[in-house]
């Protein structure tokens, strides 16, 4: 399913990929590169279901990785293109939501559910060794 | 004509049901043996004629027969017959077929084994006639396979080349043999509240097993399917797709932990209830709402409202009843006995607690972003990093403290002993730690600890083994366990084996021209043009080298599908069961240059060893449960009245 998805979207999606600004496919400076790769792990391709830029075969992602290319040549420091792509396409970029009101459920949720499930079993326990 | 055939043989399937539903619910009463006659009756039936119907939509896949609309939309003449075949479920009205006939082979298991008491099985199949009364409303009416098409065209359109994989022709059918299954646990669960009889558990227990063995078995399928046909070396992407068959995964092990109690000591009786009811209406809610697409993109709900309508009435219907009758039923159970602190039934409670919480995380990791967008209209992804950051460390929990549960008894267990006895497994932790710190680079810590886990999981299982082998305690039970535990174990060191040390490399190459990745390289010797059944293939040949030395000949392709207009890569991985070198053509650059991709994937078939490792331990104990079964068979068929 996922790929029916992927290819339809991508074809959608080649021509409106052509104005971002492009960059090299690989950078020469291996820790550049480095960086980059680690970069396109933390944001989504906007055409696919659940895969980073890094894993994607769309042709909007693969324009993305380039513009990271671009604005790591620039100068640009990671959260600086960070800000740019969230700027450009929205916190849906983001493979990992931020920290704000609105996701205090989603980042906090487990640990509170952790917390009532031990606090259950804490009581089960209690109750259950009271009975042997 | 076999369409024909197979719309009364559904719409026969269909009145069985009705008859099955309201015998065997009947049946539930003590006094109403002959209802319980008719609802086995029916039940075979019913199954005989969803099978029928099952085979002539097959049979209108393989002949081709495109006055069928649903094979004209997703067959094709040229396609090689073990996709024509796997193509009856490759689109949604196939598939929702398959899904009920797994229901029915279920439902005639129940009817054939009779495991729990004669009011208990006849309440189960009664309620396997309300979900397939259910299903098969929603198949006649919103998806039915045998629509007809007039006139038949002349070639039909073929099927999407991604499903046409042996590893995707058999991951549905997997995935559905386990959310199925989980149905007749469902319905036993249901049945013992409907009857007040409490010994479900054991008669649920080898259709929990079989549904968790498929679901073990499907997951591990699916995550190899991504990573070999997808061309980017991933396995798990934390997709909305793979979620949904990991949620139900996780409950149905607290499931089977706590049915284990349940069943042993009349522990926990309300709570396996309720997970039972749980696990089932995750596989409801995995099943339609992927189905539906209402998981990936709000869009195409919209598309078929009718059809999303129905599926969330069915879903609504199906877990409100079940709950409103647990809420009824349930504070009359009586609970078990007690137990020490120290205890198996402390253990296998942590464990719940532990894995009920993963399974709410991925819910809520899921489910979260089509909530936020419903509710204020934001758009966020929650993808890898948020899962890393909750669910790593829960999972980490529960291997910590997996390999006590084995080693403390019933109600009152010695901790200090069970200390004492994997004591040696301590000690392999720490030297497998250090020396990933030591001999490894670059150095992670978190590899160090994972390793420290896997080695401490996996010898707790071998030492837990010996002790029970040489102490004559190694029943079939204690031994599953030990070899599902040990899986676990494996399929830890593979992802960390993978995630930590994979190298990758992309490079635009002419012929002759060669890469580096990891200590290998790869000189890439240009691309030919084959000729597939149903597809051309560009196939590129590379040769790897290792130390000057040549060590593989990989031959990745690109293969265009004509029918379906499709092309899709397909990825060249050699594998020594240690390592994976793995390599995926890419765009086609102009003068005989290529784009490739290789990647070095350290431990990599680990994690799919692991996968099957456990489904082999849940297949250990379902053979004891059977044997043990078959071994008391004579003494069962005295009649109980």
């Amino acid at each position: 399913m996922k790929r029916i998805f992927l290819f339809a979207a991508a074809l959608a999606f080649a021509a409106t990929a052509s104005f971002a600004q492009t960059g090299p496919e690989k950078l020469s400076n291996p820790a550049a590169e480095a960086r980059a790769i680690a970069l396109q792990k933390e944001f989504r391709c906007l055409v696919c279901q659940g895969e980073s830029l890094d894993e994607s075969g769309a042709p909007l992602a693969a324009d993305l990785r380039r513009l990271i290319r671009a604005r790591i040549e620039a100068g640009d420091s990671n959260a600086q293109i960070e800000s740019y792509l969230t700027a450009r396409y929205g916190e849906f970029i983001l493979m990992k939501p931020p920290l704000e009101a609105q996701t205090y459920a989603l980042w906090f949720g487990p640990a509170i559910i952790l917390l009532i499930g031990g606090a259950v079993a804490a009581l089960v326990v209690f109750r259950a060794q009271k009975k042997v | 004509m076999t369409g024909e055939i197979g719309q009364f043989a559904l719409t026969l399937a269909l009145a069985l049901a009705v008859v099955m539903a309201g015998a065997g619910l009947i049946g539930a009463r003590a006094s109403a043996a002959q209802a319980r006659a008719i609802a086995q009756g029916s039940a075979l039936g019913f199954f005989v004629f969803v099978a029928l119907a099952f085979g002539a939509l097959t049979y209108g896949f393989v002949s081709s027969d495109f006055s069928i609309l649903d094979v004209a939309q997703n067959s094709h003449t040229l396609k090689p017959l073990i996709y024509k075949i796997t193509g009856v479920w490759g689109n949604h009205e196939g598939s929702m077929l398959l899904w009920i006939l797994v229901l029915a082979i279920y439902t005639a298991a129940i009817a054939l084994a009779r495991r729990g008491s004669d009011r208990l099985n006849s309440a189960a199949l009664g309620t396997m006639g309300l979900l397939a009364i259910a299903f098969l409303l929603f198949i006649l009416f919103t998806s039915n396979p045998f629509l007809r098409l007039d006139p038949p065209p002349f070639e039909g359109a073929g099927l999407n080349p991604l499903l046409q994989d042996p590893g995707l022709a058999m991951h549905p059918p997997m995935l559905y043999i386990g959310y199925v299954g989980l149905s007749a646990t469902f319905a036993y669960a249901a049945a013992a509240l409907i009857t007040g009889e409490l010994d479900w558990a054991r008669a649920a227990r080898p259709f929990m097993l079989a549904a968790w063995i498929a679901l073990t078995a499907g997951i591990t399928l699916g995550s190899w399917w991504a990573y070999y046909d997808l061309g980017w070396g991933g396995f798990w992407f934390w997709d909305p797709v793979e979620n949904a068959a990991l949620m139900p995964w996780l409950v149905a092990t607290a499931l089977l932990h706590s049915a284990l109690a349940t069943e042993r000591t009349g522990a926990f009786r309300a709570w396996s209830l309720l997970l039972a009811i749980a696990a089932f209406s995750l596989s409801l809610i995995g099943t339609f709402l992927v189905r539906s697409g209402v998981l990936t993109s709000v869009h195409s709900f919209a598309n078929d409202p009718q059809r999303g309508f129905f599926i969330l009435v069915m879903i609504f219907l199906a877990i409100g009843s079940a709950l409103a009758l647990f809420a009824w039923r349930a504070p009359k159970l009586e609970s078990g006995t007690g137990f020490a602190p120290a205890s198996r039934e402390t253990a296998l409670l942590l464990n719940n607690v532990l894995l009920t919480a993963a399974a709410a995380t991925v819910f809520l990791g899921t489910l979260y972003p089509l909530f936020i967008d419903a509710a204020i209209g934001t758009k966020i992804s929650v993808g890898p990093p948020y899962f890393a950051i909750t669910f790593a460390p829960i999972f980490v929990a529960l291997l910590i403290l997996m390999p006590f549960g084995p080693r403390l008894a019933w109600q009152h267990g010695d901790l200090k002993a069970a200390l004492r006895v994997l004591a040696p497994g301590l000690g392999a932790a720490i030297i497998a730690g250090g020396a990933i710190l030591a001999f490894t680079a670059p150095r992670s810590l978190a590899a160090a600890g994972a390793f420290a886990l896997g080695a401490w999981v996996i010898s707790a299982s071998v030492i837990d083994f010996l002790r029970r082998r040489r102490g004559r305690t190694l029943n079939a039970g204690a031994l599953a366990s030990l070899i599902a535990h040990a899986g676990l174990g494996v399929t830890l060191l593979g992802v960390t084996g993978t995630t930590v040390w994979r190298s990758e490399a992309l490079e635009v190459l002419a012929p002759g021209q060669s890469m580096q990745v990891a200590d290998t390289t790869l000189r890439f010797d240009g691309v030919g043009i084959v000729q597939g059944p149903n597809y051309q293939a560009t196939r590129a040949t590379v040769e790897a080298f290792r130390d000057g030395k040549r060590v593989a000949t990989l031959s990745p392709e690109k293969r265009a599908y004509p029918a379906e207009g499709q092309e899709i890569s397909d990825t060249a991985i050699r594998t020594t069961g240690f390592s994976d070198l793995y390599v995926a053509l890419g765009d086609d650059r102009g003068g005989g240059r290529w784009v490739l991709r290789a990647y070095v994937n350290p431990l990599a078939p680990f994690i799919w060893f692991g996968g099957a490792i456990m489904a082999l331990g849940g297949l250990t104990s379902l053979w004891g449960r059977l044997r043990k079964r078959s071994a008391s068979a004579p003494a069962a068929t005295v009649p109980a009245e």
